[in-house]
């Protein structure tokens, strides 16, 4: 069963200190301290650039376990050569257990995740390399004043794809990393937002049993780049599942489940108008081909769900 | 393996042989010619039995590298091996992993760079990384190739450096090239190159340790850059105290420079790696017919042993630098990194000359090196002098490059 019901259940420990220069309302914080939280002191932090790099300025850490930062399309091969030098050292050397024994994360955004770091991340998994590989996905490079990335949404207003004159914005549509990590048949692949807390407690907890590389991607609001309220960080991330946009998820194996499943969904203008990246779907005219193409694709999404896990 | 004997081996089968008798713990591999051959020994090793050690094939030389130094960074011993476009591609990870401060090898099999392609040899590959904070060793012969990988190991787990090092060798001209090596065993290695347990490695360090966070002001920036440089300076001090520990176990010794034939020259051809044979051999005909000459081999690149020149070089009347690449729109590389060694000098030679040949492995001949000493001379003697690299580039060499576009169905212009 669950592990995580309520608040009352949330680990005290905490591996993420307060105080740290990322920016107030940012979900990267929210889901690290949360994350570490469930792995414990027992983890390895591998960080490349992007916005939770802000976490670790020198002479500063806000992070409590061994931390280490690679190159922007690394995270994944870094990990790979800890977890493998650590295990010959147990191996070979007869280094002690507890100084080896680490779980070993990969901390990065979407960037690193879709785009510059997808080569090296996807070899891993095909190696089989075990460890935790883990997609704070603020849907743009944040770190850098907001720029397209694979994981920028159909129609999002980003630095680099501004709604001027005819256009929407982005025009192309989000990468499905869900699937595309489902694809390479890891152990336990996982989309977590920092709206449901004992949902992603659980999803890192059931992750610890398998073996191999375990993936998750969250939801992670980004309050300066979206042009929201910081204080409506998980308000928004709650809007984001409850319209059906981000839905929880997991597959153990490739096999898919949905660990929230909406009777109904919001519609997706509650959470578009929430952020100024989709101000121009709403200003100063109303785009309703725009609205109601983000509004179809998510409905046919979950029609596919309800049928499948419903059989509705 | 016994070192009384020499084994036949090829320039790549030296590297394996090295990485193996250092008793490295991983291996991270990526194929490129010239240089598939030593992860490919390797990987036989390992699967066998006879290598304990893990071995893992990346998917480019980009992760290959970062690879190789996350497990460096946990504290095991690694090693990797690549070549031009390689080398290339894992460029920022060259920096990466100096700046970890991890200690690894990697061989570099010397190969141009693209485009247009070649196999063939060009050093711009390896010289184009001098500043990315790795030691740089260069082998003339096979036997050097295994040693050095041995001092290399040493050298940058000495305490005082804690630096990256990359041994090269001349694609083809090394790499298939069979000369006798002698091969220690590897409980001889481990007298002089004991296990590695570097202080910072994750698995003999203490937690809550924060590797390479990112550095906001220019006075943090500035200490650990100029603490790396410092290190890197060191370990031509720490070269030397190796050095005669390993004269002592196996009875071979190596400077950062080598003198050949040089101490009563009047002049000087300066080189680097595999075509220092070939100069070597054309030296003693040229002493025959009477030219003073000799030759400054130069084994180590980082640190550039600036002293060392300077000793070697002082009171010759000239010098030819034979360089092995091509920086486009400069010259050849040693060159401005070899005047800087002369300029303070009292007696400095009256001149040196740069001479660019043998680029994708052309041949280098006996007319090619006696012109460049008779250029010298006649410098000295007052004839053209000049900054600018002169190409070694024969009739022959013309004759077959008409003959090529003529092939191409274009007209040969000059160039």
């Amino acid at each position: 069963m669950s592990r995580y019901r309520g608040v009352k259940d949330i680990p005290e420990e905490e591996y993420v200190a307060p105080g740290s220069a990322l920016c107030a309302g940012c979900g990267a914080e929210i889901i690290a301290r949360h994350m570490l939280k469930v792995l414990g002191r027992d983890t390895i932090m591998v960080n490349v650039p992007g916005c939770y790099a802000i976490s670790t300025l020198f002479p500063y850490t806000a992070v409590k376990v061994p931390y280490v930062f690679a190159v922007f399309g690394s995270g994944a091969a870094v990990a790979q050569g800890i977890r493998d030098g650590l295990d010959i050292l147990r191996e070979k050397r007869g280094v002690n257990n507890d100084r080896v024994n680490y779980k070993v994360v990969v901390y990065v955004g979407d960037g690193a995740a879709y785009d510059i770091g997808f080569q090296s991340t996807s070899a891993a998994i095909h190696r089989n390399l075990d460890f935790y590989f883990v997609c704070y996905d603020n849907e743009a490079y944040g770190n850098t004043g907001f720029q397209l990335s694979g994981a920028t949404p159909y129609a999002s207003m980003t630095s680099t794809s501004p709604p001027l004159g005819d256009s929407v914005g982005n025009e192309y549509g989000k990468k499905d990393i869900f699937e595309i990590w489902r694809a390479h048949r890891a152990p336990y692949v996982a989309t977590i937002s920092v709206s449901h807390v004992t949902d992603m407690l659980n999803k890192f907890e059931k992750a610890k049993e398998f073996r191999g590389p375990k993936l998750f991607v969250a939801l992670s609001i980004c309050p300066t780049g979206w042009g929201a309220s910081q204080e409506d960080t998980v308000r928004i991330a709650r809007l984001a599942v409850e319209t059906g946009m981000w839905p929880l998820k997991e597959a153990v194996y490739g096999e898919v489940k949905h660990t929230f499943i909406p009777r109904r969904l919001k519609p997706v203008e509650e959470y578009l108008k929430t952020q100024r990246r989709f101000r121009h779907l709403f200003k100063p005219v109303r785009r309703d081909e725009e609205i109601s193409r983000i509004q179809r694709e998510v409905e046919e999404y979950w029609r596919r769900v309800w049928e499948k896990e419903l059989n509705r | 393996m016994s070192s009384n004997g020499g084994m036949m081996l090829t320039g790549n089968a030296a590297a394996a042989w090295g990485a193996r008798v250092s008793d490295v713990d991983y291996i991270a591999a990526y194929p490129i010619t010239p240089q598939t051959e030593i992860v490919e020994l390797l990987s036989k090793w390992v699967s066998s039995g006879e290598l304990k050690a893990r071995f893992v094939e990346y998917e480019s030389e980009h992760s290959m590298l970062a690879g190789a130094g996350g497990a460096a960074l946990a504290g095991a011993r690694a090693f990797t091996a690549t070549s031009s476009q390689g080398l290339a591609f894992a460029f920022e990870n060259l920096y990466a992993v100096s700046g970890w401060r991890a200690p690894m090898v990697m061989v570099n099999v010397s190969r141009g760079l693209g485009m247009p392609m070649t196999l063939q040899v060009d050093n711009t590959d390896v010289l184009s990384v001098k500043d990315t904070g790795w030691l740089q060793l260069h082998a003339e012969t096979c036997q050097e190739i295994l040693d050095f990988i041995i001092l290399a190991y040493r050298l940058g787990e000495d305490r005082r450096v804690l630096l990256p090092v990359i041994v090269n060798m001349d694609g083809f001209f090394l790499s298939f090239t069979r000369e006798p090596v002698y091969v220690p065993s590897v409980e001889e290695v481990r007298e002089f190159l004991p296990p590695y347990e570097p202080p910072h490695g994750i698995a003999f360090s203490e937690r809550e340790l924060a590797y390479a966070p990112t550095i906001i002001l220019g006075h943090s920036y500035t200490y650990f850059r100029y603490q790396m440089h410092l290190a890197a300076l060191k370990a031509k001090e720490v070269f030397y105290e190796i050095s005669r520990d390993f004269e002592k176990i196996f009875g071979r010794s190596y400077s950062p420079v080598e003198k050949f034939m040089l101490d009563d020259a009047e002049y000087a051809i300066v080189s680097m790696n595999s075509f220092t044979s070939i100069i070597k051999g054309a030296v003693k005909r040229l002493r025959e017919e009477g030219l003073s000459v000799g030759v400054l081999k130069i084994n180590m690149f980082r640190p550039f042993p600036v002293e060392e020149i300077a000793e070697a070089l002082r009171g010759k009347k000239g010098v030819a630098v034979f360089e092995l690449n091509l920086s486009t729109g400069g010259g050849g590389i040693i060159y401005p990194e070899l005047l800087k060694a002369l300029y303070h000098l009292d007696e400095r030679p009256k001149v040196v000359l740069d001479f660019v040949g043998g680029l994708g492995g052309k041949e280098l001949t006996y007319g090619e090196i006696r012109y460049m000493v008779r250029r010298v001379i006649d410098a000295y003697r007052g004839g053209e002098v000049s900054p600018h690299a002169t190409l070694l580039f024969t009739e022959e060499d013309t004759r077959r490059m008409i003959a090529d576009m003529e092939l191409a169905g274009k007209s040969w212009g000059g160039f």
